[in-house]
C-alpha cells in the first residue's frame, strides 16, 4: 500500500519552463515589464548624455589638432610674407651682420637634389612596382614587399648616414649627388609601393585582351598597363617629391650647405656642397641676427608652397583616375 | 546613314593596313626585348632588397671599431666628451623613448578622436541638417556640400603630415617655446616638487619637442585608425543600433574594439616615426645630454645626437656616432616590423570576415 505513490508528472525542462512562461507572458501581456519612458530618447537621460557630450568632446579635440596647422600657415604668411621679394629668389645668402640677401642658390640646390633623386628613383621604383604587380606571391616579391615597407618607416636621418658613409667617405667630399642618393633613399618605398598598387588595379580583362591580341609582356607592360595606371604612378611620385623636397635631416651631411651658387667654372658641378631650402631654414634659425631669421621664415614658407602645390598636383592626378 | 558611312569607312582603314605586318608572331627581336625587361624588371627588384641589406652592411661595419672599442658600455654609459674619448648614450635612449612615448600618448588621443570624428561622419550631418533648415538638402550645387566637407576636413588632417619637420621645429622655436613658457615657470614655481615639473623651461626642452611631435605623428594614426574604424562591417554598427544602444555605446562597445587592431598597428607606425623623426627634435629638444624626467629640461635625442654632431666629427668620432646609428636602426625596425605584423595581421582578420 505504501508503495503505491502517485506518479509524479514529469518535470519540465528548464528551457520549456521558461519557453512557457515567455508565451504565457506574451499572451496576457505582450509590453509587461517595458518601461516606455526607458525607450524614449531625452536628452536628460544619462547614457544619451554621455553620448552627446562625448561626440561634442571629439569634435573639439579634432578642431583643436587642426589649430596647429592653421597657426604654422598663418605665422609663415605673417613672419615669411613681409619679407618677400623679387631678390629673395635671385641673390646669396648674406653673411652675418649684412643685411639683405635671399636663397637662390639653396632653391636651385633644392631643385636639383630633388631632380637628381626623382631620375634614380623612378626607373628603380616604378619597374620594381611593375615587377610586384606581374610577381603575385614569388619569393623575391615577398622579400621586395617586406624591404619597401621597412623602408617606409626608414628614420631619414638614418638614409644621411648611409649616404655619407657610401659616398662621402668614398668620393672624399659633400657633394649634390651625395644628397640626391640619401634623398632617393626616402623616396623609393612611395614609389614602389603606389606603382605596384596602382598597376594592380588595372582591369584584369585590359591586361587578358592585350595578351589575347598576342602582344609580349613587355609590350602589354608598355602599351596597356603603364599608360592605364600612369595617375596612380604619378600621385606617389609627386607625394615622394613633396616628401623629399621637405627632408632636412639626410642633407645635414651629405649636402651640406653652401653660400654660392652650385657651379664651378661656368658649369653646373654636382660634386661640391649644396644649399638646399631645409637646410638653410634650419642653419639660419639657429643664428643669432634678425635678418637670417626673418630670411629662414620667408625660406620656409617658399619650401611649404612648394610641397603644398606638389602635393595638390598629385591629388589632382588621382581624382583622374577615380573618374575613369 | 552615319553609321554605314562609318562602317565603309572602318573597312577602307582596314583593307589600307598592311597585314602581314598586323598578324605574325613577335619577331626574334621582340621577343629579345620582352627577355631583358623582364629581367630588368627582376633585377631592379633585386636592387631594392640588396639595398637594404647594403644599408645596414655600411652602417654597421663603418660602426665595427667603435663596437670592439666600447662594447655594450655604450649603450649604458651616461657620459659623451670626446676629449676624453668617452662615450655613452643612455641619455640619448631614454629622451628618445621618453619624448616619443609622451608623444604618442597626446598623438593618439587626438589622432583617434579625430580618427571617430571623421569615420562618424559628424561634419557632414551636421552640414546636412543645415542644408535641410533652408530645404537645400537634394540640391545639385548645395546636396554635395556634405561630402565635400568631409573630404576637406580629412585632407586638411593629411596636410599636417605634408608640413616639412624643419617648419614644425622652426614655428616651435619661434612660437610655441615663448608661448608655453610662462605657464610652464608657473608650474615650476607651484609644483617644482613633482618630478615632472622638477626644471624651468629657459628655452628648449622636452615639452615644446613633445608638443611638435605628437602634431607630427598625429595624421599617421588618424589615417590608419579611419581606415580601420571604416572597414568594420556595417551590419555590426547596424546590429548595435538596433539593439537600441546609442551612438558612444556602438562606438566604445562595437567599433573601437573591432577596429583596435588596425588602431593599435597604426600607433605602433606612428611610434616607429616618432623614434626616428630628427629635425623637430634637434631644433627644440635641447642638445643636452641629460638623463631627467622633467618636462621642462633640455635633454636629447638618438636622431638629434646624430644630426647635431655629424657635420662637425673628426675621424675619431665617426665610427661612434655610427654605432648610435646602429642602435637607432636596431630600434626602429624592431618596431616598424611589429606594426606592419599587426597591420597585416588586422587586414587578414577583416578580410576572413
Amino acid at each position: 500500500m505504501s508503495d503505491r505513490r502517485p506518479v509524479p508528472a514529469k518535470e519540465p525542462s528548464n528551457a520549456e519552463t521558461l519557453l512557457h512562461r515567455v508565451e504565457d507572458q506574451a499572451v496576457r501581456d505582450p509590453f509587461g515589464g517595458v518601461d516606455f519612458a526607458e525607450l524614449e530618447l531625452s536628452l536628460y537621460r544619462p547614457r544619451t548624455m554621455f553620448s552627446i557630450v562625448l561626440s561634442w568632446i571629439v569634435g573639439g579635440m579634432t578642431l583643436l589638432a587642426l589649430i596647429p596647422l592653421f597657426a604654422v600657415l598663418w605665422m609663415l604668411v605673417w613672419r615669411g610674407g613681409r619679407k618677400l621679394s623679387l631678390a629673395l629668389f635671385t641673390q646669396l645668402p648674406p653673411a652675418p651682420l649684412e643685411q639683405g640677401g635671399g636663397f637662390g642658390n639653396a632653391i636651385l640646390g633644392t631643385l636639383i637634389m630633388v631632380g637628381l633623386a626623382t631620375l634614380i628613383t623612378i626607373p628603380l621604383g616604378v619597374l620594381t612596382g611593375v615587377f610586384l604587380a606581374q610577381a603575385g606571391e614569388s619569393k623575391l616579391a615577398g622579400a621586395v614587399r617586406f624591404s619597401a615597407k621597412v623602408l617606409t618607416g626608414f628614420p631619414s636621418i638614418l638614409a644621411g648616414v648611409f649616404a655619407y658613409g657610401a659616398i662621402v667617405l668614398a668620393t672624399g667630399g659633400y657633394s649634390a649627388l651625395a644628397g640626391g642618393i640619401a634623398l632617393s633613399i626616402l623616396m623609393l618605398p612611395t614609389i614602389i609601393l603606389t606603382s605596384e598598387s596602382a598597376i594592380a588595379m588595372v582591369p584584369a580583362k585590359m591586361k587578358e585582351a592585350s595578351i589575347g591580341l598576342g602582344a609580349t609582356g613587355t609590350q602589354t607592360v608598355w602599351m596597356v598597363l603603364l599608360p592605364t595606371a600612369m595617375p596612380g604612378i604619378l600621385t606617389g611620385v609627386m607625394l615622394a617629391v613633396a616628401r623629399a623636397a621637405g627632408e632636412t635631416a639626410p642633407l645635414l651631411f651629405t649636402a651640406l650647405f653652401s653660400n654660392y651658387w652650385l657651379a664651378s667654372n661656368g658649369r653646373v658641378d654636382l660634386m661640391q656642397p649644396t644649399a638646399s631650402l631645409a637646410v638653410l631654414i634650419y642653419n639660419f634659425s639657429g643664428m643669432p641676427f634678425k635678418n637670417q631669421v626673418e630670411l629662414a621664415w620667408a625660406a620656409a614658407l617658399v619650401l611649404v608652397v612648394l610641397v603644398l602645390i606638389t602635393n595638390l598636383i598629385g591629388q589632382s592626378f588621382s581624382r583622374q583616375q577615380v573618374n575613369q | 546613314m552615319a553609321t554605314a558611312s562609318r562602317i565603309t569607312r572602318e573597312r577602307k582603314e582596314v583593307a589600307a593596313w598592311n597585314h602581314d605586318q598586323i598578324w605574325h608572331p613577335p619577331s626574334k627581336a621582340q621577343r629579345w626585348i620582352d627577355l631583358v625587361f623582364r629581367r630588368l624588371c627582376v633585377a631592379f627588384a633585386a636592387v631594392t632588397v640588396a639595398l637594404i641589406a647594403f644599408l645596414v652592411l655600411e652602417i654597421g661595419v663603418k660602426a665595427l671599431p667603435a663596437i670592439r672599442e666600447h662594447g655594450l658600455g655604450f649603450l649604458y654609459g651616461t657620459t659623451w666628451d670626446p676629449n676624453k674619448a668617452a662615450y655613452g648614450i643612455l641619455p640619448e635612449i631614454w629622451g628618445t623613448l621618453y619624448t616619443s612615448l609622451l608623444a604618442l600618448f597626446f598623438g593618439s588621443a587626438f589622432g583617434i578622436a579625430a580618427a571617430v570624428f571623421l569615420s562618424e561622419g559628424y561634419l557632414g550631418e551636421f552640414a546636412f541638417k543645415i542644408l535641410k533648415k533652408f530645404d537645400l538638402h537634394f540640391h545639385p550645387f548645395w546636396g554635395k556640400l556634405p561630402e565635400r566637407l568631409e573630404a576637406l576636413l580629412k585632407n586638411l588632417i593629411e596636410l599636417l603630415a605634408a608640413v616639412p619637420s624643419v617648419v614644425y621645429g622652426l614655428w616651435g622655436l619661434f612660437v610655441v617655446i615663448p608661448l608655453i613658457r610662462p605657464a610652464c615657470n608657473w608650474l615650476h614655481t607651484q609644483f617644482g616638487w613633482f618630478p615632472l615639473f622638477s626644471t624651468d623651461l629657459s628655452g628648449p626642452g622636452i615639452l615644446p619637442a613633445v608638443f611638435v611631435l605628437s602634431i607630427m605623428i598625429l595624421p599617421t594614426i588618424t589615417a590608419i585608425s579611419r581606415n580601420a574604424l571604416v572597414s568594420v562591417p556595417p551590419k555590426l554598427r547596424m546590429a548595435a543600433y538596433g539593439l537600441g544602444a546609442t551612438r558612444w555605446e556602438t562606438i566604445l562597445g562595437v567599433l573601437l574594439p573591432t577596429a583596435s587592431r588596425g588602431i593599435f598597428g597604426g600607433v605602433v607606425l606612428a611610434f616607429g616615426r616618432a623614434l626616428g623623426e630628427t629635425m623637430a627634435l634637434a631644433m627644440l629638444v635641447g642638445n643636452a645630454n641629460r638623463l631627467t624626467v622633467s618636462l621642462f629640461s633640455p635633454a636629447n635625442t638618438l636622431a638629434a645626437l646624430l644630426a647635431n654632431s655629424f657635420p662637425e666629427a673628426g675621424a675619431k668620432e665617426i665610427p661612434v656616432l655610427m654605432y648610435a646609428a646602429l642602435v637607432l636602426l636596431a630600434i626602429t625596425l624592431v618596431v616598424n616590423m611589429f606594426g606592419a605584423l599587426v597591420l597585416e595581421r588586422a587586414a587578414a582578420k577583416s578580410e576572413a570576415k
